[in-house]
């Protein structure tokens, strides 16, 4: 726990008074929205021999089963530390959300067929489209920050209409009007560099915020302190500076890179053959949309556990000198 | 011996650098908005002179000394640091900057460097020193603060005296002419402040020009040549130690001992 509290209330889930209302609410839900009809819940009425009993009946074995299997569950994952519980919880969740897709009934061999073409060219395009775009991005955002915090009009003008007009367009619109537009200008772009540009412009104006919030949550001391002992204001930024906002600006920029792999998938709308336009070119032939859904779906959810781990081993190394 | 500002460019024949005082401040006002925090203050203060700067909070003490090494600007006056006039131009505000160390309130330590590098970084960025001789020099200040073996620690494994120590000799080792110190006992526990004043102490006996803005009237006592009274924006009284404490003249200088001396 980040805020050490050492007095130990009862804990929230074993209270009578959070547990049964709790307990009680997800069976009229479960009650409510008619759980018994789901493919789910005649597959346990089956398992219970009331398949062919009055729909109110089977309603109401499924909620009670499915009620009593979660107050079990919550009972035995209380027992439990803290580090075995959200492995357990993480494990029950993931099962649940891959019980969800295997109810479509999926066709697994045509996901075998497919999913090496998915890989080799979807994955690859979508990989090279988002790290150039972040590279791109990171660099736009730093000179964007900089600008804001200048005492020079003209970058500021620059930068504030900048974040202001790419923070207020919807992303699809900016990859239409780049890869539509600049022809018009006489600038033939190709779809890749098109979506890349369009990407970069967008998180670049998203990430310039971060980068300034960043910059400027460091006390003014600091610069003080460095200006006072004679750095030049580009020494203090580049060495006292920055180093010391990475740690503040390493977190949402991780969230950043996450939401534009997955806003990747825009850019398919102008034919660029990556991820999704793939899953959902493919799955057309031979009308299995889902099957390809659900596979790209998890291979973006994958990247992102990959992202997100990445982002941990940053921050930790940004975090060593302060919680040394 | 008033002088108008605008005559500063007709200045003095060079005098030999002796006779120049360390900091001359005539006639400075600064105002933040309409309120004024400085109110046509002179002052002097002499090569190896100890001057003490008290008065009650908000009275522009901070303000003063942070002005003498541009990280306050003013609107009318002049400073003249080392015989080189205060102005905005980088080149001005750099070479005063080269001459006036500066210790703070808060330490200011930069908490992603360690001890060391704190004290190596401006020294290899600012004077071109060499890496080895830049870490000769900084241990060599270490070791006068009495921080002998914490030279690779982080700040954030020091106490505050130690900080504050540390902060100390990082402005050393740029090996300024002059010393302005910042309330740096005001923020340290009661335990630490002897360390620190020790330290300032040690240096004043070694010559430093050192102008500090502190409540440690003790300090003032045993080391000032003079000490300075503020009072909203203005200089109410000044005088030696001796005679600021035992008898202290202006009614404000009175009430705000009585304050603090209880």
């Amino acid at each position: 726990m980040h805020y050490a509290d050492n007095v130990d209330y009862p804990r929230l889930l074993s209270r009578p008074s959070i547990y049964i209302p709790g307990l009680a609410i997800l069976f009229g839900i479960l009650l409510y929205t008619q759980a018994g009809a789901t493919s789910l819940g005649q597959a346990l009425a089956g398992l219970f021999g009331m398949a062919e009993g009055s729909p109110f009946a089977t309603n109401l074995l499924v909620a009670l089963v499915v009620t009593a299997v979660v107050a079990i569950n919550v009972a035995v994952v209380m027992r439990l530390r803290l580090k075995h519980q959200v492995y357990v919880v993480w494990a029950e969740l993931a099962l649940l959300v891959l019980l969800f897709f295997y109810s479509f009934d999926l066709s697994f061999e045509f996901i075998r067929r497919k999913i090496g073409f998915l890989l080799t060219q979807g994955l690859v395009t979508t990989l090279y489209v988002s790290a150039v775009s972040i590279v791109i991005a990171s660099v736009l955002a730093m000179i964007g920050a900089i600008a804001k915090l200048s005492s020079n009009g003209i970058a500021l003008g620059i930068a504030n209409f900048y974040t202001s007009l790419f923070r207020g367009l919807p992303l699809l619109m900016q990859i239409y009007m780049i890869y539509l537009g600049l022809p018009q200008l006489g600038y033939v772009i190709d779809a890749v560099p098109a979506g890349i540009l369009a990407l970069s412009l967008c998180y670049g104006a998203y990430m310039t915020e971060i980068f300034r919030a960043g910059i400027e949550s460091i006390p003014r001391g600091q610069w003080e302190a460095s200006r006072a002992l004679g750095l030049k204001p580009k020494d203090t930024l580049t060495r006292i500076i920055l180093p010391q906002a990475m740690r503040i600006i390493i977190p949402p920029t991780g969230n950043q890179f996450i939401a534009m792999l997955k806003d990747s998938s825009l850019v398919s709308v102008v034919g660029v053959w990556e991820l999704m336009y793939l899953a959902r070119t493919q799955g057309q032939t031979e009308f299995r949309h889902v099957e390809m859904m659900i596979t790209a779906s998890l291979i973006y959810w994958i990247l992102s556990i990959v992202l997100e781990l990445i982002q941990g081993r940053i921050e930790r190394r940004y975090n060593r000198a302060q919680t040394r | 011996m008033i002088r108008k500002n605008n005559l500063s460019l007709v200045e003095s024949p060079p005098e030999p650098r002796g006779a120049v005082p360390a900091v001359k401040i005539r006639n400075l006002s600064k105002w933040y908005g309409s309120f004024q925090a400085l109110k046509a203050v002179d002052l002097t203060i002499a090569r190896g002179e100890k001057l003490v700067i008290c008065g009650p909070s908000g009275s522009g003490k901070s303000t003063l000394i942070r002005t003498i090494n541009a990280l306050e600007g003013f609107q009318e006056g002049q400073i003249v640091v080392d015989g080189i006039e205060l102005t905005r131009k980088p080149e001005a505000v750099e070479a005063v900057r080269k001459r006036v160390g500066m210790v703070f309130q808060q330490f200011n330590l930069f908490p992603h460097l360690t001890v060391l590098e704190n004290c190596t970084l401006a020294l290899r960025l600012v004077r071109g020193v060499s890496q080895k001789d830049a870490e000769e020099r900084a241990l060599h200040y270490l070791g006068k603060v009495r921080i002998p073996d914490q030279a690779h620690k982080y700040a954030s494994q020091l106490s505050g005296g130690q900080q504050q120590r540390v902060a100390i000799a990082r402005a050393l080792s740029m090996q300024p002419d002059i010393m302005l110190f910042d309330e740096p006992t005001s923020a340290l526990d009661p335990e630490m402040v002897k360390e620190v004043l020790d330290t300032m102490t040690q240096l004043a006996g070694e010559g430093m020009t050192m102008a500090v803005v502190t409540h440690e009237m003790g300090f003032a006592r045993q080391v000032a040549d003079r000490v300075v009274f503020m009072d909203r924006g203005e200089i109410v009284e000044q005088g030696p130690p001796s005679e600021f404490f035992s008898n202290p003249k202006e009614l404000r200088a009175r009430a705000f001992l009585s304050q603090i001396l209880h």
